[in-house]
């Protein structure tokens, strides 16, 4: 057995002016030679947990220690141990790469051959020689993070603590990342990684999983997922044009307590010691993964019903015409183009998803179709209207979520809902009823006087949707919608989003998310400014890595790394 | 529009008046300012150290001398023995200023012969070592008033003052009436340059630029509620003024709410001009006071815009709250006629017209 570097023994914390506690009972330990994951959404206590196994802050109840170190009396002698790169990691932008490791060898006391040696060990690791000289604001988010791991390696520590490294990362750097790490853990250094990607839980040694606060799970991930052995299936086989109506219905059985949309295909939990329901298609026990297994330990999803579809009337089916419609979308900033001729059409109904690594695009391309920023050249019409003519009209069409909810936090939650009934141009009765349709929906009413930044996070992400859908759209564009959500509120919100679509709603998403992917119904992979490929997610799939079953983020890197070895082939060196 | 532009200014009335720490800094930073600058930013200099070196014995000298200690200006009074103690007692800031009585000022005197005194300044305290020089050179020449007229059929002029419209010099009518131009800018200001920049911090500003409303609604639902705080605010100080500093207001009430109107207009301009450009609430706040402070000092309100350099003339007449001042001192301390108080309006008016313009083409051009 491993020496073990960190144990956390009936840890809690809790914060002043807060009734829940951040952390509530958790227990666990991290040994040498291991990637600890610690698992969870945000808001679930990661970085709470983590700054405590630094030192940064007490625990409320219980005890942490690090290599026999207390965790309150020893912190300086836990800060020579350690290594910790928080969130946004502090990266000075304006100083080049090389200064940067400078400046953090200075911090660390790393001198003369010590830090020759650091240095060149280190860019070497990382693969950051070539870019010395260049202002850490200038690297992509791949790179900042491995910069930041390198300057938290300067003195080699005996753990390293890892806040959410992987967001913002390409899927080619996220697997770069995993082997640097990887490479730590075979030396001896004990990695605690933490992530909202339900995902990266089963690449991990060791999982502590953590839900509002309180522990889940903890030890292999194997040992949770074991539990769901044999209850997933995979449901192959329905009519394309079926499958939500078929994962609604589903979702009614009293057998089964998950479902979601993978790809053309099902992806359905049985609930312990019942069998799989009479359904449409064929049904096939397929392997399960730490998501299942998470969801089943909660108790199971949501039901499949959306009280907010329920209540809208349907938007007529049209004469055919795409109701987004992208012709030649090109944008420049100066000499950079962000966005060469992208063309894409989505049909009334469908839901369209432009996939991509941050930084490749994808977020212009969006922009330019919801009307906040105007293309270079070519066309973008939503709902029959060309955005550039006819500005107002067309944007009383859309519906728009950003990424980070921006609802107005000052403001309760009644009047945000007034708020954007208003500036869609509701008044009288038809703004009264659309408000309390919306408060009946998504069970607003305990919170109508609450300022919306105190919201939990699933009420958040309610009130947001609400405030979107409001005027009754006819088409949604939705940016990252789910990114960082827990997984039951991602299944909540999706029924809405699948319920709207079988009402007629188009729908347009930006996802770096692979799960989040697999429910649209064609996706366009944005790369470098340009689409490299579009499909379904199936399609994809089968089309980059021919003969066996691969996952999303697997044809993904396939297809960005056949788009490298094009260019590099075509390019004069 | 008047639908969507109402649920707009709504929204960012709440948005302020809903935070209880925002509501207090609307109210409570200004009175305390108020406070401090009506007592702090005083020029009288009282309780002045005073040195006195008299090289004569005779009785005119004495009684100079005793003049100035039945002055209240002056306190503290230093006798000196010799000329080698005058510049120590000036450097070690001892006195700021030191008379010199000559040995022969008495004899001169009673011949009835011209006689002098000399007086020692602290130039480098040189604000107030002229108010200094003039309380005491009206000492001396009231000293020397009465000794002309002792002598029987000597003529005499005799100087009499009257202040008008503050007739007791009172610095509080002077300071408090320019804080309601001086404060409501500081809010016009930091209300408008927080608001488009808050919502480009916090990402709430791409949801109003997906919404039907079109960017001159977006403006000016920005200008209206931050162009009503600050009008509430100079209200707020003007009622201040008038009913707890008792400051005599003489003119036209009209008048003044008016010029108010026409001068926010251009602050809030100004204001969002700054907010177009700020990237985060820090640099709008930072870029509030690069305005706030110039603005300040060429506005005549601790220095007369005259005493300026011609061509620094020329710029503070760019500056709104030059001529807002001139108004607000106008109205509320000599009743300025219509007239003249819309001869000062009309460069505010010009003045708003220019940043309201800029800040919409600014505001416009950066939507990109």
């Amino acid at each position: 057995m491993p020496e073990v570097l960190a144990s956390i023994q009936g840890v809690s914390k809790s914060f002043p002016g807060s009734s829940v506690p951040a952390l509530d009972n958790i227990r666990g330990e991290i040994r040498a030679g291991e990637i600890c994951g610690l698992v969870g959404a945000d808001g679930a206590g990661k970085t709470t947990l983590l700054r405590l196994l630094a030192g940064l802050m007490e625990p409320s109840e219980g005890r942490i220690t690090i290599t026999g170190l207390d965790s309150v009396d020893d912190t300086s002698a836990i800060h020579e141990r350690i290594g910790y790169m928080p969130q946004r990691f502090g990266l000075y932008e304006d100083l080049t790469v090389v200064e940067n490791l400078h400046l953090y060898a200075d911090l660390r006391g790393v001198v003369n051959e010590e830090r020759t040696e650091a240095f060149e060990r280190l860019l070497r690791f990382t693969d950051l020689a070539r870019f010395t000289e260049r202002l850490a604001g200038a690297l992509s988010g791949g790179m900042k993070q491995k910069l930041g791991l390198a300057c938290a390696l300067i003195r080699k520590p005996r753990l390293l603590l890892l806040d959410e490294p992987s967001v913002g990362v390409d899927p080619i750097s996220r697997r770069e990342l995993w082997k640097m790490v990887g490479d730590l853990v075979d030396d001896g250094i004990g990695v605690v990684w933490s992530t909202a990607y339900l995902d990266e839980a089963e690449q991990c040694d060791t999982v502590i999983l953590l839900h509002e606060g309180h522990l889940v799970h903890n030890g292999p991930p194997d040992d949770l997922t074991q539990h769901v052995e044999g209850r997933v299936y995979l449901v192959r086989g329905i009519a394309e044009d079926q499958r939500r109506q078929v994962l609604a219905r589903s979702l009614r059985e009293e057998a089964i307590i998950d479902g979601v949309i993978q790809g053309k295909s099902l992806r359905l939990l049985v609930r312990v010691g019942e069998s799989l329901p009479n359904l449409p298609g064929t049904a096939e026990v397929t392997k399960p993964r730490f998501e299942d297994a998470f969801i089943d330990s909660l108790g199971g999803g949501p039901g499949g019903e959306s009280a907010l579809a329920a209540g809208m009337t349907a938007i007529r089916s049209g004469d055919g015409t795409p109701v987004i419609d992208a012709t030649d979308l090109t944008k420049k900033f100066g000499d950079f183009t962000a966005s060469d001729r992208v063309s894409f059409q989505v049909h009334q109904g469908e839901v369209f998803g432009l996939l991509g690594p941050n930084g490749a695009g994808k977020s212009t391309a969006f922009k330019m179709m919801c009307g906040l920023l105007q293309p270079t050249s070519g066309r973008a019409k939503v709902a029959g209207l060309d955005l550039k003519t006819a500005t107002s009209q067309a944007r009383s069409r859309i519906g728009y979520m950003a990424q980070k909810f921006s609802l107005y936090g000052d403001l309760s939650v009644r009047q945000n809902l007034e708020f954007f009934a208003g500036i869609y141009g509701l008044s009288g009765a038809r703004k009264r009823s659309a408000i309390e349709r919306m408060i009946e929906t998504f069970n607003l009413d305990a919170y109508l006087k609450t300022s919306a930044a105190l919201l939990p996070l699933g009420f958040k992400q309610r009130l947001a949707l609400s405030c979107a859908v409001m005027h009754e759209p006819a088409v949604l564009f939705l940016d990252e919608p789910t990114s960082g959500v827990d997984p039951l509120t991602r299944r909540e919100f999706w029924n809405h989003i699948n319920g709207l679509v079988e009402k007629g709603v188009t729908i347009m998403v930006t996802t770096h998310f692979m799960d989040e992917a697999e429910y649209c119904d064609r996706i366009a992979l944005v790369f470098r400014g340009r689409v490299i490929a579009s499909g379904s997610p199936d399609a994809l799939k089968s089309e980059s890595i021919p003969g066996r079953e691969a996952s999303l983020e697997e044809a993904f890197i396939a297809l960005i790394e056949r788009e490298l070895g094009k260019t590099e082939k075509g390019a004069p060196a | 529009m008047i639908l969507r532009l109402r649920a707009l200014i709504i929204k960012e009335l709440l948005a302020i008046l809903r935070d209880k720490r925002s509501r207090l800094l609307l109210v409570v930073p200004p009175l305390m300012q108020m406070i401090i600058f009506s007592f702090a930013a005083t020029l009288e200099v009282k309780n002045v150290s005073l040195g006195i070196l008299n090289e004569d014995s005779g009785q005119a000298s004495n009684e100079l001398a005793q003049r100035f200690h039945a002055s209240r200006t002056f306190r503290h009074i230093t006798y000196l023995k010799g000329d080698a103690e005058v510049a120590p007692l000036i450097d070690s800031q001892g006195a700021i200023l030191v008379m010199r009585i000559a040995d022969d000022f008495s004899r001169r005197v009673e011949s009835g012969q011209p006689a002098s005194v000399q007086f020692i300044l602290d130039g480098r305290r040189s604000n107030a070592a002229q108010i200094v020089q003039g309380y005491a050179s009206q000492i001396v020449s009231r000293f020397s008033e009465e000794l002309a007229s002792s002598v029987p059929g000597a003529p005499s002029v005799k100087l009499l003052e009257r202040n008008w419209f503050n007739p007791n010099l009172n610095y509080v009518w002077f300071t408090v009436p320019s804080l309601i131009g001086v404060l409501s800018t500081l809010i016009g200001l930091i209300v408008t340059g927080l608001s488009v920049a808050r919502e480009r911090e916090l990402g709430t500003f791409d949801q109003l630029l997906v919404s039907p409303l079109k960017p001159f609604e977006i403006l000016l639902g920005k200008t209206i509620p931050s162009f009503l705080l600050a009008y509430c605010e100079g209200l707020l100080i003007l009622g201040v003024a008038v009913f707890v500093f008792r400051v005599p207001f003489n003119g036209s009430v009209l008048l003044l709410l008016g010029g108010l109107a026409v001068f926010l207009l251009a602050i809030v301009g100004i204001g969002l001009f700054i907010s177009s450009l700020a990237r985060t609430q820090q640099q709008a706040v930072l870029g509030a006071f690069v305005f706030m402070v110039p603005a300040m000092l060429m506005s005549g309100f601790a220095t007369p815009v005259e005493n300026m350099p011609p061509w620094l003339q020329v710029v503070a007449e760019g500056n709104p709250l030059k001529h807002f001042m001139i108004i607000i001192k106008g109205v509320f301390l000599k009743d300025m006629p219509p007239a003249i108080v819309a001869a000062n309006a009309w460069p505010i008016l010009v003045i708003a017209l220019v940043t309201l313009g800029a800040a919409s083409w600014l505001f416009r051009s950066r939507l990109e």
